[in-house]
């Protein structure tokens, strides 16, 4: 299960917007101990392609380099599929290095529809795994301390197999 | 003194774990050689069978990227660091089948190396 704040999520639809038609890529970092995904790093998309991305290899090296400096790890990869459907092509499943990332594929095919699905792909293995996005329970500018002890309201986006 | 290569997490399985490792030679090459000595196999996850680095591979000396400074020719001097990262990639179109079909600049170089039935550059 991918756990990812409403902020987050909605940032990584609104860059795969933002870039339509080329694919859009990044990275969400949390510490290196958890499986939290709390900083978002939109990425430059080297090849600029409705049909390709890669990172910027300068600006993945200055980004590994601060989520190592910070104890981080890239707890999302994020790309986006343009005109088809938001699930891990060949060339995604082939290509996949961070075995313990969540990777999260959003389809912009549909300018109304969100399309934002979370996947493991480990040996060339794909496993669809259920979102759930968290909404802070009060109010998001307030002091965070107010939080402590609550339960987020959140909703379950289940996956078809359910696991 | 030698030089200090950074192992990404996917291949640990190399170097039992090893975040780091160390090495000595005057190229690039030759490094990837003298680690391959202990720690067998790490090499040919970088260098593809034709002798050139693979694709799909970011290495950095230092703060340069070696594609920009001679790939596997690169000079190392005693102290340099070389970082090595899996390149991020992917996209909906298979490199393979686009390269099939011509469709765009990068995709006849972009076939992964380790593809069966492919050849690269």
């Amino acid at each position: 299960m991918l756990r990812l704040g409403r902020a987050i999520h909605d940032a990584i639809v609104a860059h795969a917007r933002r870039d339509h038609p080329d694919e859009a890529c990044g990275v969400v970092a949390g510490p290196v101990a958890s499986d939290s995904a709390v900083r978002f790093i939109p990425m430059i998309n080297a090849e600029r392609s409705p049909t390709f991305y890669r990172f910027d290899s300068m600006e993945q090296l200055r980004v590994w380099r601060e989520m190592d400096d910070r104890d981080e790890r890239p707890v999302v990869i994020y790309h986006s599929h343009t005109a088809t459907e938001a699930y891990p092509s060949r060339t995604d499943i082939s290509l996949a290095s961070e075995p313990d990332a969540h990777y999260v594929l959003v389809s912009t095919r549909e300018p109304g529809t969100v399309e934002f699905r979370s996947f493991l792909i480990r040996d060339g293995v794909v496993t669809e795994e259920p979102v759930e996005i968290l909404d802070p329970a009060v109010d998001q500018h307030a002091v965070q301390t107010y939080m402590f002890g609550q339960t987020p309201t959140s909703v379950v986006y289940d996956c078809p197999s359910g696991n | 003194m030698a030089i200090e290569v950074r192992i990404p997490t996917i291949l640990r399985t190399h170097t039992g774990g090893a975040k780091t490792v160390e090495g000595t030679g005057d190229t690039l090459d030759d490094l990837f050689r003298d680690i391959d000595s202990r720690h067998p196999g790490l090499r040919g996850r970088l260098v593809t069978e034709d002798g050139g680095l693979h694709r799909f591979v970011n290495v950095y000396v230092n703060d340069e990227d070696v594609r920009f400074t001679g790939s596997l020719e690169t000079k190392l001097a005693d102290g340099d660091s070389v970082t090595i990262l899996p390149a991020v990639a992917g996209g909906a179109l298979g490199f393979a089948a686009a390269a099939a079909i011509g469709h765009h600049r990068a995709a006849d170089a972009a076939v992964p190396a380790d593809s069966p039935g492919t050849t690269t550059r």
